[in-house]
């Protein structure tokens, strides 16, 4: 047995029975003559923060867009534990049950707010439109949870009336996170949520991220290419690189003792 | 004899740490083929001159390092588990419920308050908001950290004043096996004593202690055993058992850092 080819040979049978929440088999995909995404195996289990982290072109925001559901791999198996329901493999649904799926249980911020948003709608507006998707009628209970998911954003409630078009970039974030948490997702993710902001505005808003996981325990995935973001939110880490999976483990395992040759660079680089 | 029959809380055996950094091609060996065994309410101190490998072996039963060889096998409430191959999710969990670990440092997050850092595990573990808060600052309180700054934030505080609420945070929930990476270092004498108060207590109530002090002087009523880590220059070649061949290639291209 060589180190090099063993790295981490850590998956035996469970002591602790906790299922994971999600469950992803050999994901692949591939657009034209680039592989986007080779054999991507994830778990996540309830209430923690997968860190993906990985250089720029290395798969993480497509593998976000399938956990999403809002593109098709060629390959794979997708499987979300969600209380009470059995959907089985989620990328064999038909689109509108796919639809459905993502309007009720998952939510998604990210990098560029245009994706996430309607600029010219108001910040509540944006929040109860989602709402009213997943099935809400009421304009005060559509109002109440909006005006509670923006506060809890940490949005200043004064502008709740603003359109998106005219707040800051961290505004904005935080318009889009809102509209994540405002059905209780049982899982957010979030794609490079603080890389278009200046430093002081990204901590900010991955502070108010951090207490939403502390507080509300809401199961996260979050991509980043910044290491230092995943530092500070991640329990668990997976690398990336050129669509495939090169190590994964515990953040201070990944980051006090890199066992693979990218991780250990990547890691050495930011020292 | 209910106690001579339960088996050590801990039992090592054979564990071995080698650090491949690829970027400078090298490898270096931290430790090899390390035994011991601990039982519950039992204190084992941990020697060794500086970068003999103590961190490291504290760090690798914690599992922030992975072990190359060996295994750690841990009484966990829910059953035996071997540490050296435990899944990243039941070391999450241990960490959570059975296991601590106590450095000098604290790695507390920005802007969150004294009192909620030390309060946290204990809101984890499912206490009542209040009754965690007040928990808290009956530590906070213990350790000598002023109430003045209980609401406030830690990264702010004198270095002396962070290690307290670190050592708040990391004792406040009694856990079943405790790790300690010279947890008084740069302490004041209050605060030492303090410290050895909740180990001694901790130790009755069946804590297994293993760690490192700069000062052992300070916890020696509470020592049962000592482990002496010695520095390894280039391994020779001892009698050895053939597992060891594994590492012969690493050992040719061995470098001290
Ligand atoms: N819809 C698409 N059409 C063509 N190529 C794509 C598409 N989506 C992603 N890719 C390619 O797949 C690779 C991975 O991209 P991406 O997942 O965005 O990486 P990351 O988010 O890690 O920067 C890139 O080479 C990218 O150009
Ligand atoms: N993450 C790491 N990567 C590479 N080498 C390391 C790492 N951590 C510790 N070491 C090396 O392992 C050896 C033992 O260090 P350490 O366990 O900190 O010693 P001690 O705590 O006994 O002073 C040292 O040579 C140190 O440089
Ligand atoms: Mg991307
Ligand atoms: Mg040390």
């Amino acid at each position: 047995m060589s180190l090099e080819t063993n790295p981490r040979p850590l998956l035996p049978p469970q002591l602790v029975q906790t299922s994971p929440i999600v469950t992803m088999r050999d994901v692949g995909r591939r657009y034209g003559e680039v592989v986007a995404l080779r054999h991507v195996d994830v778990t996540v289990y309830p209430g923690e923060v997968l860190g993906i982290v990985g250089e720029s072109g290395s798969g993480k925001s497509t593998l976000l867009r399938m956990m999403n559901l809002e593109d098709a791999p060629d390959t794979g198996d997708y499987r979300l534990r969600l209380p009470g329901r059995d959907d089985g493999n989620l990328f064999a649904l038909e689109r509108y049950q796919q639809r459905m799926l993502r309007a009720r249980h998952i939510g998604i911020v990210y990098q560029n707010p245009h994706l996430g948003l309607l600029m010219k709608h108001s910040s509540s507006g944006n929040v109860a439109e989602r709402l009213l998707i997943a099935g809400e009628r009421s304009f005060d209970v559509l109002r109440s949870k909006a005006r509670e998911a923006l506060d809890a954003s940490e949005f200043p409630l004064s502008r709740m009336d603003h359109r998106p078009a005219d707040l800051s970039g961290g505004m904005q974030q935080r318009v889009q996170l809102a509209k994540a948490i405002a059905l209780e997702p049982a899982l957010l993710l979030l794609d490079e949520p603080t890389t278009g902001l200046d430093v002081s505005i990204q901590a900010l808003v991955l502070d108010t991220l951090k207490r939403l996981q502390r507080e509300r325990r809401i199961t996260m995935v979050l991509v980043s290419h910044d290491l230092g973001v995943i530092r500070t939110m991640a329990d668990r880490v997976m690398v990336m690189r050129r669509g495939s999976v090169v190590e994964q483990g515990l953040a201070d395992q990944v980051f006090q003792d890199p066992q693979h040759a990218y991780t250990q660079q990547l890691v050495h680089a930011k020292l | 004899m209910q106690i001579l029959d339960t088996p050590p809380l801990l039992r090592v055996t054979g564990l071995t740490k080698t650090f491949h950094m690829h970027h400078l091609d090298s490898v270096l060996h931290a430790f090899e083929g390390i035994d011991f065994a601990l039982t519950a309410g039992e204190f084992i101190l941990l020697r060794g001159a500086n970068g003999a490998g103590k961190s490291t072996l504290l760090r690798t039963l914690w599992r922030s390092y992975l072990p190359v060889g060996g295994h750690i096998w841990y009484q966990s409430r829910l059953g035996e588990i071997d540490l050296a191959r435990a899944a990243d999710i039941d070391i999450a969990l241990l960490r959570r419920e059975e296991i601590g670990f106590v450095t000098q440092f604290l790695n507390a997050r920005p802007r969150v308050a004294a009192e909620e850092i030390v309060a946290e595990p204990l809101r984890l573990a499912g206490r009542a908001g209040n009754e965690a808060l007040e928990e808290a600052r009956h530590w906070l309180n213990q350790f000598g950290v002023r109430p003045e700054l209980w609401r406030a934030y830690p990264s702010t505080f004198s270095g002396g004043e962070q290690q307290k609420v670190n050592l708040a945070r990391a004792l406040v929930l009694p856990q079943r096996l405790l790790l300690l990476d010279e947890p008084t270092a740069s302490l004041d004498a209050g605060a030492r004593q303090a410290l050895v108060r909740r180990l001694s207590d901790l130790k009755a109530a069946g804590v297994a202690m293993i760690g490192v002090f700069h000062y052992p002087g300070d916890v020696a009523e509470l020592i049962d055993r000592e482990i002496s880590l010695t520095t390894r220059t280039l391994p020779q070649n001892s009698g050895q058992d053939d597992t060891r061949d594994e590492f012969n290639d690493e050992r040719e291209r061995y470098v001290a850092v």
